[in-house]
Formats: C-alpha cells, sequence, structure tokens
C-alpha cells in the first residue's frame, strides 16, 4: 500500500475484476469476516469504534456511536439498513463501489451484523442504478452459494427515484412501502427504525471501509487521514474540471490538490469562481478558500460541510443566479411536501430568482431572498429543508455582487453567455406555469 | 393478471411485512403494462398486495420512475442537475428535441419515444449522462444524437 495515498475502498479495483468472488478472495477477501466472527461482537465494534470511523454519507457521525445507541432487550430483531440511495447532485461515490467491488460492501455487511447481532440487512439501492443493482444482486448469489451469509439474511431494495430517500427516516418509510416522508425525531432509528425496530443505518461507503478496520486494526488505520477523521474517503470531482472523476484520497486532502493536483485544475484554461464542496446541499467556498482540508471538521470550520464529498467545480462562464435558480429547481422538485417551510418554500424562492434573473426583480427582492432563508432554516423535519436554503443563501452572500448586477441593471450581466444559460429544470415538465405566477 | 397475481406473492416474500413489497410490484406492473401505470395495473398490484388502488397510487405518484401517463416505446432522459449543466446537457436535451420534435415531457406522434429533463442521475464525473431505457450513456454529446436515435429506432 502506498503510504502517501492509500487505497482502502477501491483497492484492487484497477488490477482485478472484484465484481468476481474468486478475484475478491484472491486479494484477502472475506478473510477480515473470519476474523470477525472469531471475536466477540463488542470486540469487533470496539474496533470500529477505536478507528473513529465517521459516516461518508453526510453527516460524518461515528458509526460505533451510532451501534452503541441501538436498544437492547426489546423482543424485536435488529435490522442493519445500508442507504445506497446516492442521489445528492454531484456524488457518485457509492455507484463505483457498487459496481466495481460489491463483496466489500457485503463483507462489511456481514462484519456489520455480527457486531450488532443483527440477522437481517437490507441495502436500499436508489433507483436508477439498475445495472449497479444487477452487479450486487449477482455478487450477493455468489456469496449465498459460496456460504458466506452465515445465516444472515440480506434483501437488496430498489428505489424509485426520489432525493428524499436517501434521508434515514424517509429511507426507512419507503422500505416499508410508504410514500417516502420523513418522520419526526425522536424516537430516533436505533430504538424505533425499520417496522419499529433497532434499525442501525450507514450508507454504501462507511460499511464497505469496515472490513479493512478489521484487516489492518484500528492503530494502523487511524495512521491514515486526520485524527478526528481517519481513514480516506472517495471524492466526485465534477463540474468545470480538467478530468472529472472518483478519486480515492486521506480525509484531510486539501481542496486545492484535490481541484488542481488530481483532477487536472480548471478545465479550457479558465479561471476558477466558486467550488461547491459536498455536493449541492452544502455552502459554496470561493477561490480564497480552497485551501481548506477536505475533512468534516475542517470544512465545517470553513462555513461549509463535508457532505458526500461531492465536489462540483465552477468557472468564471457559469452565472451564480443561474447555478442557485437551477439548484433551487432540484430542491423544488424533491420537496416531500410534508412541512410546510420546505414545500411552500423552496418554490418561493424559485420564484424570486426567476425573477431575479429575468431582470424584473429589485434591491428588496434581495432581502425577501434572505428573509424566506431566514424562514426556511431549521424549521422543517428533515435536512432538506436546510438544505434548499444552503446555496440560495451562500450564493447570495459571497456573490452577492453578481446579484445586485442583475437587479441594477435589469437582466443578467452575462447577456445570454453563461455556461449553463437556458437550462431547462424536470420540474418544468410537471409546473410549466410557475415562472408566471410570481409573487410580487 | 393471474401471473403478476403470483410473482406479486413471491416477491412480498423478500420482506418481512409485504407492504414493503409495493415499490417491486408497481415496477413489475408498470414493466407488464408498456412503461407505465394504467388504472388496472394499480388494481392488479393492490389485489396482490391487500391494499387498495388508492394506495398504490399514493406511492406511483410519489416517485418519479413511476409513470401514470402513457409513454413511448423507449425512455430518454437527459440530466440537466448542476454538473451535467455545467458540461453543456442544455446542448444534448436540445438537439434530442430538435431531432424528436418534441418538448422535454413529451412522446412522439409514433409513440416511439418519450424525452425527459431528469434530476441527477449519479454520472457526474461523466457528464453529460443521458439515460436510455435504464441504460447510461455518459458522456453523450449533442453529435452523438442522431446516431443513438437512428439504432434505437433500428431496435426491435
Amino acid at each position: 500500500m502506498d503510504a502517501n495515498n492509500p487505497i482502502l475502498l477501491m483497492a484492487g479495483t484497477q488490477e482485478h475484476d472484484l465484481t468476481r468472488l474468486d478475484e475478491y478472495r484472491a486479494v484477502g477477501g472475506y478473510k477480515a469476516l473470519e476474523r470477525a466472527r472469531a471475536l466477540e461482537p463488542q470486540a469487533v465494534m470496539d474496533e470500529i469504534s477505536a478507528a473513529t470511523l465517521r459516516g461518508r454519507g453526510g453527516a460524518g457521525f461515528p458509526m460505533g456511536r451510532k451501534a452503541s445507541l441501538l436498544a437492547k432487550g426489546t423482543g424485536k430483531p435488529t435490522y442493519l439498513v445500508i442507504n445506497a440511495d446516492e442521489s445528492e447532485p454531484g456524488a457518485f461515490k457509492d455507484r463505483d463501489v457498487l459496481r466495481m467491488t460489491p463483496h466489500r460492501l457485503i463483507e462489511g455487511c456481514l462484519i456489520t451484523a455480527h457486531g450488532i447481532g443483527s440477522k437481517s440487512v437490507f441495502i436500499y439501492i436508489r433507483g436508477e442504478y439498475a445495472h449497479e443493482f444487477d452487479v450486487m444482486r449477482d455478487a450477493l448469489e455468489d456469496a449465498r452459494t459460496a456460504g458466506l451469509l452465515g445465516g444472515v439474511t440480506i434483501v437488496l431494495h430498489r428505489g424509485a427515484g426520489a432525493y428524499i430517500c436517501g434521508e434515514e427516516t424517509a429511507l426507512l418509510e419507503s422500505l416499508e412501502g410508504q410514500r417516502g416522508q420523513p418522520r419526526p425525531r425522536p424516537p430516533f432509528p436505533p430504538v424505533n427504525g425499520l417496522y419499529g425496530a433497532p434499525t442501525q443505518i450507514n450508507n454504501v461507503s462507511t460499511i464497505a471501509l469496515v472490513p479493512k478496520i478489521i484487516e489492518l486494526g484500528a492503530a494502523e488505520f487511524s495512521k491514515i487521514g486526520v485524527p478526528s477523521a481517519p481513514g480516506t474517503a472517495v471524492f466526485s470531482l465534477s463540474g468545470n474540471v480538467a478530468e472529472p472523476g472518483n478519486y480515492e484520497r486521506q480525509l484531510g486532502t486539501t481542496l486545492r490538490e484535490l481541484i488542481y493536483d488530481v483532477a487536472g485544475g480548471i478545465a479550457g484554461g479558465r479561471e476558477l469562481k466558486a467550488v461547491i464542496p459536498g455536493g449541492s446541499s452544502v455552502p459554496v467556498l470561493t477561490p480564497a478558500e480552497i485551501d481548506t482540508p477536505m475533512d468534516y471538521d475542517s470544512i465545517q470550520a470553513a462555513g461549509s460541510f463535508f457532505g458526500s464529498a461531492a465536489i462540483i467545480v465552477v468557472d468564471d462562464r457559469c452565472c451564480m443566479v443561474q447555478l442557485a435558480l437551477r439548484a433551487e429547481q432540484f430542491y423544488m422538485h424533491e420537496s416531500c411536501g410534508k412541512c410546510t417551510p420546505c414545500r411552500v418554500g423552496t418554490r418561493w424562492l424559485v420564484q424570486l430568482l426567476t425573477k431575479i434573473e429575468e431582470g424584473r426583480g429589485d434591491r428588496s427582492d434581495l432581502d425577501l431572498l434572505e428573509g424566506v432563508c431566514d424562514r426556511m432554516l431549521g424549521k422543517s423535519l428533515c435536512a432538506l429543508g436546510d438544505f434548499a436554503v444552503y446555496p440560495v443563501a451562500s450564493y447570495l452572500e459571497k456573490y452577492r455582487g453578481e446579484f445586485e448586477a442583475h437587479v441594477d441593471g435589469h437582466g443578467c450581466p452575462f447577456g445570454g453567455a453563461s455556461s449553463i444559460e437556458g437550462t431547462f429544470a424536470p420540474s418544468d415538465q410537471h409546473a410549466p406555469n410557475l415562472a408566471e405566477t410570481v409573487h410580487a | 393478471m393471474t401471473q403478476i397475481y403470483e410473482r406479486i406473492q413471491e416477491l412480498r416474500r423478500k420482506y418481512p411485512q409485504s407492504r414493503s413489497a409495493v415499490m417491486d410490484a408497481l415496477r413489475l406492473a408498470q414493466t407488464e403494462h408498456g412503461g407505465w401505470l394504467p388504472p388496472e395495473a394499480l388494481r392488479e398490484v393492490a389485489d396482490a398486495l391487500d391494499v387498495t388502488p388508492a394506495y398504490c397510487h399514493s406511492i406511483a405518484s410519489f416517485y418519479d420512475m413511476y409513470h401514470l401517463e402513457p409513454v413511448g416505446k423507449h425512455m430518454v432522459e437527459v440530466c440537466t442537475n448542476l454538473s451535467c449543466a455545467l458540461a453543456g446537457a442544455q446542448a444534448v436535451l436540445d438537439a434530442f428535441a430538435h431531432e424528436l420534435g418534441v418538448r422535454p415531457g413529451e412522446t412522439t406522434d409514433d409513440g416511439e419515444m418519450t424525452l425527459r429533463a431528469i434530476e441527477c442521475a449519479g454520472g457526474c464525473g461523466r457528464a453529460p449522462v443521458v439515460v436510455v431505457d435504464h441504460v447510461y450513456h455518459e458522456p453523450l454529446r449533442p453529435e452523438d444524437v442522431p446516431g443513438l436515435l437512428q439504432e434505437l429506432r433500428g431496435r426491435e
């Protein structure tokens, strides 16, 4: 293993076809499971806790601490649910884990199931990932035939297109056959989760790291990354970089290194304008902020979130009002409608941004944008209500001059030459007249 | 119909509670009914799962991948979310709209193709992404559009 660039999640995928069980075994696959099963369950969880494995799905909550909250002695089964509903705009890391190293995920599920005393695992795969579902189904069948499941049932569940189902309680609702709408918390899933039973929920990339922790031991694993967040992450780089793609790097790698050294810098020799570091739902960072290390605490100290390590790079040809509008159209489309601030607020923001982009706004609309954002933040059951605010509020804060130029000049200063000019949003297919019903 | 009923019973057995099978069952019914869910498809699923057709409708209307209106024989979906937009997705969507003579959300008069804009499909590293009949084409450029459509029309 290259000490400067250790590869954990995607180890062996360059040299081998790890969708095949024999090849996965040839690189040491399922040995960690054997070792884990020889240990007491608590010893397995102690190792994961000692490794400070933080959730790779978005919130960065330590997996071991999450498991310690599981209710005991309820007389109900304990479930393990894997969130493979990857839908955050900019994120495509779990897709590579699913399609390139499915057995690593299955092994992680089986080790975790042993650790938390679960006999029943569900993997919720977003509906669009049809190929990835097939790869997982075949790998699971091979693992079953080889007798690796050891009495644990793993069910693959397919979603059907809903961003909200990546939120853990909406995911549980969906898995129970309901509309994917979030539940009030408490009670939290470790106490009252799937079918009312104690439930551990983790992201694909979190669980797929578990075999490496058992293989290396927590002490070795902790030498990788940063002390507050050991290990690696698969960073998804997209947008205006020369070489977009997934790159596994240690946590704590700076945005500058990721954008310029890893992904080849800005495409076409353009200037960097903005970086969205964790998927479209997190606050934007400016070029002056890209020396920030990509780990949960550093990126939060810089005013944004690690999110799903999905780094969207924006060059100087892009209008930030258009970018905010396109982001907000997504959140409007994906709001489940349960909480009024999110359901109504997202529509209001789309209408205001449309008005500003079209040159029909004035300075008071910028204040109104801020006001609507303030009244949405923290007012909904799940984080989508906040995710819908961060792009708009942060673009407005950091690129205010561009918003002001729209209202003062009665039109887009890019004059039709923005790189995302005229982008059509799926929401237009459902409510084509929305822009014409602008408030005020 | 009996056949769908039996296959849905099989799907139910995957889960501790049979209602969990509603998404799989709707997907199956949609495939059997030419890519969309007419009222009789919702009734079939409801019968097989001991729920009401209205319940099935409430599920089908929530998720993007179920269709409650007829669709074309082929489904062409163009992602226009941020990463794809930055990589030129609008030109790709325009190329499809031009070649097919429809707007996004519409089906060609001959019932062959439905064109849709979709939200992030998770192919941002190979943008712009186009999904045709659930198969990803990434990246797909405007100049690739005529050839892709010709190939689709040649399929059975």
